[in-house]
């Protein structure tokens, strides 16, 4: 088991990834914008980040980049959420930390398989 | 209304299916009247309802039940039998009934509750027609048991319309009419 | 593990329509002359929000028209594309559609496909309305397939760089993605490792030398080290079948990856298909159950700001605190604690007070939910109609309960257009008259007391009084020599059946009237008044209680009833002395409240009620109250006190009452009726006149 922190704008995205992933046995953190999941992020730890890219208040990207600076998230996955129309999407992200991204959109199988791989 | 008809239907094909219903069983004077069980929520004694203003006269008011208001209706008045001052035996037996809109609950008030019947649904009959003696709109059918004979009460027929309460027949001013003539 | 995503549908489509009232409103407030960077991006992150999650719920159709929605929006973001105002009309039009298609694959209401078609017919055009971007080269990879020898195995060259780490990727998961397509020889190489000295823990300097003995596809490769393609030299090299003998042999093919240069490389191969089709191949890997929402029962939710759940859950907290301090001192309660009783029931009937207080905050919703959608319709009208308006809104944030912003809606639009219609002059009449060009229509919210006001004021020509009168007595609503005030005659516009408009047009005849607003602000407890100046404007003022499921009362007692009178119609409650009153030939009592005549009403002779105290007036307290724009004394028999009561539905096991809006139950469980003050007004006028003049004589 897991802690994931869940950051998504949209709320039946980021509920559709909290309810795979809690069903698959993980604790989930939901959070609806860059600004909150660096909040939660900076008070306790997480094994694992999936974040939306865009976003209000603070995206995606900037969300990887400061968490990525943070000396306890130096090597935690950071999987952004992105569509496929945006390959420079996945190079800024990349460039600012990022683990890697699930591409939208996915279902939730694709979901876990992805999420089994990265916590091994 | 369709839906009722659907009702009536589907009352008759469980007939031809010689199941057995349970009836809770009630008289009114000398007559014995049952309801489906399934259809009671609750038998509680006569106490004072809040009166609805310019009502029908069946309507004897609304009373709170777990927190939603229910509407008592004089079950004598509504199928036009004469009035009887309440005794302490008087009931009311709250049933669930079903309209073309939904669910509804009313209270009917009746002379005492005698028993709960298991009935035979082929023997019900139909009512037999009575010309204008009796208003047998309300009655689905009739069962003897032992020496009684039951009318059961189409119970989805007892509430007026849904939207207006009934009190559209009612103009406001009666009672002053009432009063002064 | 199976999940059916249908049950985030409903979420789904909710925030997909706040995200089409979002984008509505911004391509609104756009001027094609200076673009608002973070408006044109608020714009773009709810059609993409729409697009990922229709795709992700398998509403295809939506994602691909969404889609160029969102490379239209991409590109104006970026800079790369001219704002037009036939782009915006364009995006506009496809709000709409989109709105539509949403609605129907919500199960509610069927889909115009030829619309739809001819939106996204009008979306390519704009989206392709531009010569220096070169056709894209889809069918590159046409016709690529087949020629390829057949492959038995990969050899794999893997050399991370030494940040690979940081970014959160482990070179050991990557070995085991790949030990999954198949069996594989691997050989660490740990040449690069430094001295121990300068060995920094956060950097990887292993790599490794990989043989894949599995024919896979290339692209199951290329995902294994899909996110990392950057971070690690890659050398991909296929083995065919009539090199077997090499790898038969053992032999690992030094000689051809030798050379390889340092940086990431990726051996070139035939037909190394477009990434394009990778994404294809997940669309069709995707089995995204495509179940209507409909199919789920009809539910109406409400989403609720977090911080009303915390206040209610410290609520719950501090009245279990309190239970139990209660329950504890019940245990082996003497006479000496009846102190510490009292404080404990006061401050449990504190916390019941505030917990109520925070549920309702729950049903509360900003009351932008509905004007949100007044700049669209007054910009189409305005130009419609060739008038030139400007809207202006204060107080969107004001919380009304979420029953209002769902009845309101109509009521509104009905009024405003009638400002934009019978209110705002054409501009050359306004300039002919001394006005800017310009008409303002003003809609405003706010808070009042215990209730909420909601204006719509527009600075047009006012109400034509001398015209409202000449209709009224054309409809024999009033007799040709009654004397009335200009208030008096404005009243006469809600009443059924009137309407000034000279003729039926398209924005205001559509058979509703004013009285039809009157009745469903009535339906929601409110009232609504109007105030007008001939040549300055109008102003329509909305009152609405704050909340629809308590309501503050008054109780009094008729006879042996009891009932409830809102309080927000209570002017004020007094005792007329005998001489104050006077009677009206054919029109009952009246009785004189400063300067005004106001009707008594007897509501023992309106409802029926026998046996009350007050058959004299003298008796009674005539209570004050007004509805619809018009003022009554109720005589009842005593003012029993105020108390806030829930209002319950009589309607859900009976039906509706007239004259009574609901009821209530009370402290000791029995039921009391609310009085409809409008309601109680109406059955006063159908009272026989005669009846009343007699008893009073």
């Amino acid at each position: 088991m897991a802690s994931i922190l869940a950051v998504d704008d949209s709320a039946s995205m980021r509920q559709m990834v909290a309810f795979t992933l809690k069903g698959a046995g993980h604790q989930v953190i939901e959070a609806s914008d860059g600004v909150e999941a660096l909040q939660y992020a900076r008070r306790q730890g997480v094994n694992l980040v999936i974040t939306d890219v865009n976003m209000p208040n603070m995206d995606g990207i900037s969300l990887i980049k400061a968490l990525r600076s943070l000396p306890s998230y130096k090597f935690t996955p950071l999987l952004m959420l992105t569509t496929e129309s945006s390959p420079e999407k996945k190079q800024q992200g990349k460039a600012a930390g990022a683990t890697g991204w699930i591409v939208k959109p996915f279902n939730p199988e694709q979901l876990l398989n992805t999420i089994n791989k990265v916590l091994g | 209304m369709p839906v009722q008809n659907e009702h009536r239907q589907a009352t008759a094909e469980s007939l031809t299916a010689g199941s057995r219903n349970e009836y809770l069983t009630f008289s009114l004077g000398d007559e014995d009247y049952g309801v489906d069980i399934l259809r009671v929520r609750e038998i509680r004694g006569w106490e004072a309802v809040t009166r609805i203003p310019n009502s029908p006269l069946y309507v004897k008011g609304v009373l709170n039940l777990r927190g939603t208001i229910v509407p008592v209706f004089d079950l004598r008045l509504r199928i036009g039998m004469p009035m009887r001052a309440y005794t302490k035996g008087t009931v009311v037996v709250v049933l669930r009934i079903v309209g073309s809109d939904g669910d509804r609950n009313i209270g009917i008030v009746v002379d005492d509750v005698s028993d709960v019947l298991s009935m035979d649904m082929a023997g019900i009959q139909r009512v037999p027609d009575f010309g204008s003696r009796l208003n047998t709109e309300f009655i689905f059918g009739m069962v003897s048991a032992g020496k009684k004979m039951i009318m059961i009460l189409d119970v989805d027929r007892l509430a007026p319309d849904h939207g207006n309460g009934g009190s559209s027949c009612v103009r406001p001013g009666r009672n002053v009419n009432e009063e002064i003539s | 593990m199976t999940i059916d995503i249908s049950q985030f549908h409903q979420v789904f489509f909710e925030e997909s329509f706040e995200g089409l009232e979002i984008m509505e409103s911004g391509l609104l407030n756009m001027d094609p002359g200076e673009v608002d960077a973070e408006e044109i991006n608020a714009i773009f992150r709810a059609a993409h929000s729409i697009k990922g999650g229709s795709a992700t719920f398998g509403f295809n159709d939506i994602a691909a028209f969404t889609h160029i929605m969102e490379t239209l929006l991409d590109e104006m973001r970026d800079g790369r594309r001219q704002v037009t105002d036939k782009a915006l009309e364009v995006l506009l039009r496809s709000v709409d559609v989109l709105r539509e298609m949403l609605t129907a694959s919500n199960g509610s209401g069927g889909l115009d496909e030829g619309l739809v078609k001819g939106q996204l017919q009008e979306l390519e055009a704009v989206l392709n309305d531009r010569s220096d971007e070169p056709a894209s080269g889809s069918d590159s990879d046409a016709g690529a397939v087949s020629t390829a020898r057949e492959v038995i195995g990969w050899h794999l060259v893997f050399r991370p760089l030494p940040r690979m780490m940081q970014t959160g990727n482990d070179p050991l998961r990557i070995l085991r993605e790949l030990a999954s397509l198949g069996d594989m020889e691997v050989e660490g190489d740990i040449s690069l490792l430094p001295v121990f000295a300068q060995f920094d823990p956060e950097e990887c300097y292993l790599s490794w030398n990989i043989h894949l003995k599995a024919g896979v596809d290339r692209l199951q490769i290329d995902e294994v080290f899909d996110w990392v393609e950057d971070e690690c030299d890659l050398a991909v090299i296929p083995l065919y079948a009539d090199a077997r003998e090499l790898i038969a042999a053992g032999e690992p093919a030094k000689d051809i990856i030798a050379d390889l240069p340092s940086t990431m490389t990726v051996a070139e191969e035939p037909n190394r298909p477009d990434r394009r089709k990778n994404s294809d191949r997940r669309k069709a890997d995707r089995r995204v159950e495509q179940r209507r929402a409909s199919a789920a029962p009809a539910s109406s939710s409400i989403r609720v700001d977090i911080t009303k759940i915390d206040a209610l859950i410290n609520m719950v907290g501090e009245l279990v605190i309190t239970q139990s301090m209660l329950s504890m001192l019940s245990g082996n309660f003497h006479m000496g604690q009846v102190d510490r009783l009292r404080d404990g029931l006061a401050q449990l009937e504190r916390h019941t007070r505030e917990m109520q207080e925070s549920v309702m905050q729950i049903r509360m919703l900003p009351i932008s939910f509905t004007f949100s959608r007044f700049p669209r319709l007054v910009h189409d009208l305005s130009t419609q109609m060739g008038k030139k308006i400007e809207l202006r809104m204060s107080g969107e944030n004001t919380e009304v309960d979420k029953t209002v912003i769902e009845k309101i809606g109509d009521p509104l639009v009905h009024l405003v257009r009638n400002s934009l219609d019978h209110g705002i002059e054409m501009p050359d009449q306004r300039v002919a008259a001394g006005k800017p060009e310009t008409g303002v229509v003003e809609l405003n919210a706010f808070h009042n007391g215990g209730s909420i006001v909601i204006e719509i004021r527009d600075d047009g020509k006012g109400l034509d009084s001398d015209r409202i009168r000449r209709k009224a007595i054309e409809k024999g609503l009033i007799e040709e020599s009654a004397k009335m005030s200009d208030q008096q005659l404005h009243e006469l516009i809600f009443q059924p059946g009137f309407s000034t408009a000279d003729k039926v047009n398209d924005l205001s005849g559509r058979g509703v009237g004013m009285d039809v607003v009157r009745r469903n602000i009535n339906e929601l407890g409110g009232n609504i008044e109007i105030e007008s100046e001939s040549g300055r404007g109008s102003a329509i003022i909305i009152r609405l209680p704050l909340t629809l499921a308590i309501l503050d009362g008054q109780i009094i007692s008729v006879g042996d009833e009891i009932y409830i009178v809102p309080l927000i119609s209570i002017i004020e409650s007094l005792q007329v002395r005998p001489d104050g009153i006077n009677l009206v030939a054919g029109r009952g009592e009246v009785f004189k409240l400063r300067d005004e005549y106001l009707p008594v009403v007897r509501l023992h002779e309106v409802f029926g009620i026998e046996g009350n105290r007050a058959q004299d007036l003298k008796d009674g307290l005539l209570v004050v109250v007004e509805g619809d724009g018009r003022r009554c004394g109720i005589l009842v028999d005593d003012l029993i006190g105020q108390q806030q009561v829930v209002i319950k539905s009589l309607e859900a096991n009976y039906g509706r009452v007239e004259g009574v809006s609901g009821a209530t139950i009370l402290g000791d469980g029995s039921v009391a009726l609310i009085l409809d003050i409008p309601g109680i007004m109406r059955l006063t006028n159908q009272l026989p006149e005669l009846q009343l003049v007699k008893r009073t004589a």
